[in-house]
């Protein structure tokens, strides 16, 4: 049967690919950034931990959805996606490759699990989906695995409450595995740190909440999926919501985790941000080595 | 019967808190049904034929939308929080400033009242503090 093996975390932001295509991921400036997802990549290249598909957890950031259509669950169902054109015109990455068996397997279970999934056939992904594939992957001729997206309205007041969020993760491990095919699942909840875009406020930077949330997501996620809209916004920014997309990650994990590694790094443009590899206990792998690295900001002077 | 939910966040309480962000528009229903045209237009930016047609015209190509004319103004100036305060959302906004080739730091850093080296290298720093910003009324 499908399992879910592994959730990791990741920032999206459109930055991270610019930095990628303008030669500058090894300058001052990104070179930290990529210095701590080469871990990663070096991790998810083994064939043991290269997932056969990525439930990919993101917000549309007003590309496939407009003010005409807000899903606040949506899944792709489709053969693929095309990168969408988000005002410069298409990222210059390959199309992302669906997996319509288990994308559909999941829809249905989902829907009689009491998720009322929007089901989506056609649908460009934006730099939400597309970047964490940057970032894990770097640059193929194609993507390594099969995608599913599944975009979360955290746009548009309200988005889904933690509590929801944290029990869909637990519904899409349950539909993975009762899908028959043996499949190395993973799923991926990206976004956030602390962020603010937009208002006098911009550029707001919460270190101390941002580092708590992750002790909490590994910990104790059922107490954080408690966690009010309100507390991220005063806490974490206005784009801060986005955190609790990770809760879909750490709920299609069992309760007890080991985190193999555990990256945070301020700043990246805008954001804080957190890339993380969590496995359920009982079938972890090892850590990497270093395990913990804080990078950026004032953590430079510690 | 189903068992029945015990707790209902309350609609009002939660609306009234999201107001209470200091430097903050939290895009809430309100915001976007007064934003929605300045929005749809937004988006209207990610064909590039169209990214084209403003530029060669921008007052001609916003004429055609049902924007109100500070809304139309605030766009021609750039001015990104007038634009959120007529109920632009950033992310549709995103599309207007990739259309000038231009940075999420750049625009919001532009809202900021900081020059753009100032917002740069308080983001270095750390960024902002969320010191005495997380409540109007609590002042904390």
């Amino acid at each position: 049967m499908a399992r879910v093996t592994t959730g990791i975390t990741s920032s999206h932001i459109p930055a991270l690919g610019a930095a990628v295509e303008t030669g500058k991921s090894e300058d001052d400036y990104w070179g930290p950034v990529f210095k701590g997802y080469q871990a990663i990549r070096d991790w998810i290249k083994k064939p043991e931990n290269m997932p056969d598909v990525v439930v990919l957890v993101y917000n549309d950031h007003a590309s496939a959805f407009d003010q005409n259509i807000i899903p606040t669950f949506a899944i792709g169902c489709a053969e693929k996606f095309k990168p969408a054109d988000e005002g410069w015109g298409p990222r210059p990455v390959p199309d992302v490759i669906g997996h319509p068996d288990l994308a559909w397997h999941i829809a249905q279970s989902l829907i009689l699990d009491d998720f009322d999934m929007c089901i989506m056939n056609e649908m460009d992904v934006d730099h939400g989906c597309t970047i964490p594939l940057t970032m894990m992957f770097g640059e193929p001729e194609q993507w390594p695995c099969k995608v599913i997206p599944l975009p979360v309205n955290v746009v548009t007041y309200p988005p889904p409450s933690g509590a929801r969020c944290y029990a869909l993760g637990d519904s899409i491990r349950a539909a993975v595995e009762s899908f028959p095919e043996d499949l190395n699942v993973h799923v991926w909840g990206t976004g956030g740190m602390s962020h603010q875009l937009q208002g006098p406020r911009a550029g707001l930077i919460n270190k101390e909440f941002d580092l708590d949330f992750i002790d909490q997501l590994i910990n104790d996620p059922e107490a954080l999926s408690k966690k009010p809209h309100i507390d991220y916004l005063r806490e974490a920014g206005s784009e801060g919501i986005e955190l609790v997309m990770w809760l879909i990650m750490r709920g299609a994990l069992p309760e007890k985790v080991r985190d193999l590694y555990n990256f945070y790094h301020i700043p990246a443009s805008n954001t804080a941000l957190g890339a993380l590899i969590l496995q359920p206990e009982e079938t972890a792998g090892e850590p990497l080595e270093p395990r913990r690295v804080l990078s950026g900001g004032t953590f430079a002077q510690a | 019967m189903t068992e029945k939910k015990k707790e209902r966040i309350n609609i009002h309480e939660y609306l009234a808190e999201m107001d209470d962000i200091p430097g903050t528009r939290v895009f809430t229903a309100q915001r976007a049904r007064k934003g929605y045209h300045l929005n749809q237009f937004a988006m209207s930016l990610m064909k590039a034929e169209n990214r084209e047609r403003f530029l060669a015209d921008e007052k001609a190509y916003l004429d055609e939308w049902n924007i109100s004319e500070e809304a139309k103004q605030a766009v021609m100036d750039r001015d990104y929080n007038a634009m959120i305060d007529h109920g632009g959302n950033i992310y549709y906004l995103a599309k207007l400033f990739s259309t000038d080739k231009k940075s999420f730091q750049f625009a919001a850093g532009s809202m900021t009242g900081m020059s753009q080296e100032d917002y740069a290298k308080m983001m270095l720093e750390g960024g902002r503090s969320p010191e005495g910003q997380r409540s109007i009324k609590g002042k904390y």
